[in-house]
């Protein structure tokens, strides 16, 4: 039988709305998945860290405060630093579409936003996360 | 009556009505509120045969003030319209302030950025990419005269949407008053300082709780004489309602934290009259119509009488539970957004029916980012038709008396008050929230209504259903990057320019206060009329009474 999926749901920044984190972090526990939630107010040293002990295959980042150009590249620039650069990003919260192509430039390979099912989220982390 | 009533209520169910169903079944095997409160298809008099008027309703203005708190109700003022705004610079908030009151906005609520709310200057790493963009940015004194420049702070009422900073901000809007010649005896307005709340939901805690209570009880010290009129704390279920919580949970959480409050500052030496009279709360209203309208009667008729019959309030003022509302923010969607003008609407008028002393009403676009000019107007031209338009400010409690609404805001009381037994039997609000308690029943119910949506068994127009291929929103409001540095470079300009050696002396004394039992209020004052800065402040208070860590 395959290993479980290994997923870090990670909070980012100064943003206290956990509820999209924490819903997403139990859909996916619900799902099959090994969840790791980081709880609020993580640095992306803080969070690259977490993943790379952790072993896990893919980080969701959720931030609604607007910070996402900042920290949402800083935790795939340091992932890669640390040759983790294996260790899929993802992310959702507000995050204008305007934002989306630079985002994924730098390397966070989608971003989910509000509406998005966690059937929806579930889905895609089945679809990347192949062993 | 009731027996006539009674039989020929049977005889429907068994005539008219069972003929219907036979034909065409109901939509539904059941109909449930949020709050897994099963409704009946029909209320009637025998709902409310058992109510004590007199004692369970009362007359406006009067314990138990189930049908408001003031004997006129919007017949002689209407609600308080206060849109929560900020963002940016000081600069620019002050443009978005005046805007506002230039249209008819009655009253100021500020939002602060992030690093303003933790206790970080603007230059401190953790503020990267944070600094403007929930709120405005605050490090100084100097931001405060900005912001509130060429407004008169003895005409309007501002409410201050901060928690463990609050002390900091409530002085520094004292000194800018005093700066405008305004005595702080006459200042109108609120802090939020709920810390309980950001420890369940909200998240910007920075002591922990024993130390942050300290706080909120000099705070209500404090203004009892320096500033009589102003709401000293905002009980908030509005962030734990949004976090996912249910109508009958806002209630009950917000209440015990009220309790834990009141036995705070009672503990800390102070007469339960003396303060009560300030205390103020704060709800959501969300898309259930009439379960909202119940919630806010229910509330209003627990607090009175937990005031009453625990603490032994005397003062009729000490059992008012007077509250500010804003719409559901987690309500919003960000399909179809003028649907949300529509929600909106029916949340504030559910506020108005439940008795709001303010109301705030989200724009059409906060699903995508903070709300442009145009969307804000919007939403405060909703709250206007509201009040001139709709008729329905020129009575009392319109709903009073409704079957349905009596019946289900006696189930919300009782409810209520089951949980708070609960949690009271933990051993308080603080104790449910060192556990995980509270946060564990946000989070159970956040899921199980994400659920409802994913099954399908709760409808969101435009989301689950109805949809439609669209253009996301583009033309929203965008914070530029640029802000922080220009915050960065304002707050190096007053750290050169004030007296250093003066700003040092103040801050230990505050330290000193804080290592004590001194209140510590004072101090601060002092120390932001130097222009000490929001960070050193926090800095100062951290090093004697640490961090809270989430569990």
């Amino acid at each position: 039988m395959a290993r479980k999926i290994r997923v870090l749901i990670a909070k980012p920044g100064l943003d206290g709305h956990d509820r999209g984190a924490k819903v997403i972090a139990r859909a996916l526990r619900d799902a099959g998945m090994e969840v790791i939630y980081t709880g609020i107010r993580q640095t992306p040293e803080q969070i690259a860290n977490a993943a790379i002990q952790e072993d896990v295959d893919i980080v969701g980042l959720s931030s609604l405060s607007g910070a996402h150009n900042n920290l949402f590249p800083k935790v795939v620039n340091i992932l890669r630093e640390k040759g983790a650069e294996d260790i899929l990003v993802f992310g959702g919260g507000i995050v204008p579409v305007d934002d989306i192509p630079g985002l994924k430039k730098a390397g966070i390979r989608e971003i989910f936003q509000p509406g998005a099912s966690t059937e929806d989220i579930i889905k895609y982390i089945r679809e990347n996360i192949k062993f | 009556m009731a027996k006539n009533i009674r039989d020929e209520f049977e005889r429907w169910g068994k005539t008219t009505l069972n003929k219907a169903i036979s034909k065409a079944p109901e939509r539904e095997p059941s109909f449930k509120t949020t709050s897994h409160i099963e409704l009946k298809r029909l209320y009637t008099p025998l709902d409310v045969a058992d109510l004590d008027y007199c004692g369970e309703l009362g007359f406006p203005g009067e314990f138990p003030f189930t049908r408001g708190v003031q004997p006129t109700m919007y017949r002689g003022r209407l609600w308080t319209m206060r849109q929560y705004a900020g963002f940016a610079t000081p600069e620019e908030t002050n443009k978005r302030y005046k805007y506002l009151l230039e249209h008819g906005q009655t009253g100021l609520s500020v939002a602060f950025d992030l690093p303003t709310q933790i206790g970080y200057d603007s230059d401190h790493p953790l503020s990267d990419g944070e600094v403007g963009k929930v709120g405005v940015a605050i490090d100084t004194l100097k931001d405060i005269e900005i912001l509130f420049d060429g407004i008169p702070l003895d005409k309007v009422s501002t409410s201050m949407t901060i928690n463990s900073t609050a002390a900091i901000l409530l002085t520094m809007y004292i000194a800018v008053a005093e700066k405008q010649g305004i005595k702080s005896e006459v200042l109108q307005g609120t802090i939020q300082n709920d810390i309980l709340k950001e420890y369940a939901a909200r998240g910007t805690y920075i002591y922990p709780p024993l130390e942050s209570m300290r706080i909120v009880t000099d705070i209500f010290a404090f203004c009892k004489d320096r500033v009589p009129r102003w709401n000293t704390i905002s009980i908030s279920g509005y962030h734990m309602r949004e976090a996912g919580c249910t109508a009958v949970q806002e209630v009950a959480f917000t209440l015990t934290d009220g309790i834990a409050y009141v036995e705070a500052a009672i503990r800390a030496g102070l007469d339960v009259d003396s303060f009560a009279s300030r205390l103020a709360f704060f709800f959501c209203c969300h898309n259930t119509f009439i379960e909202e309208i119940a919630k806010f009667r229910a509330a209003r008729s627990l607090w009175a009488k937990i005031m009453k019959e625990r603490f032994k309030a005397k003062r009729d003022e000490s059992c008012m539970l007077r509250f500010h509302t804003q719409t559901a923010g987690c309500s919003l969607t960000a399909q179809q957004p003028d649907n949300n003008v529509v929600r909106v609407a029916f949340q504030a008028l559910a506020a108005v029916f439940g008795g709001t002393q303010s109301l705030h009403t989200n724009s059409r676009d906060e699903a995508y980012a903070l709300p442009t000019e145009d969307s804000v107007r919007l939403a405060l031209r909703t709250q206007q038709l509201i009040a001139y338009e709709s008729g329905v400010a020129d009575m009392i409690d319109p709903f009073g008396g409704s079957y349905a609404v009596e019946a289900l805001t006696d189930e919300i009381e009782s409810k209520s008050m089951e949980y708070i037994e609960k949690i009271e039997a933990m051993g308080g609000a603080i104790k449910a929230i060192e556990s995980g308690y509270i946060q564990g029943e946000i989070g159970e119910s956040a899921y199980q209504y994400q659920k409802e949506i994913e099954t399908k068994k709760r409808i969101i127009v435009g989301l689950n259903q109805f949809q439609m291929e669209e253009e996301p929103l583009r033309d929203i409001l965008r914070i530029k990057p640029e802000v922080e540095q220009y915050q960065k470079k304002k707050l190096a300009r007053v750290k050169k320019e004030r007296n250093n050696t003066k700003v040092k002396e103040t801050l230990a004394v505050l330290k000193k206060a804080a290592q004590g039992t001194d209140n510590v209020v004072p101090p601060i004052l002092e120390a932001v009329k130097l222009y000490a800065t929001m960070g050193e402040i926090s800095d100062t208070l951290r090093e004697v009474f640490g961090e809270y860590r989430e569990r």
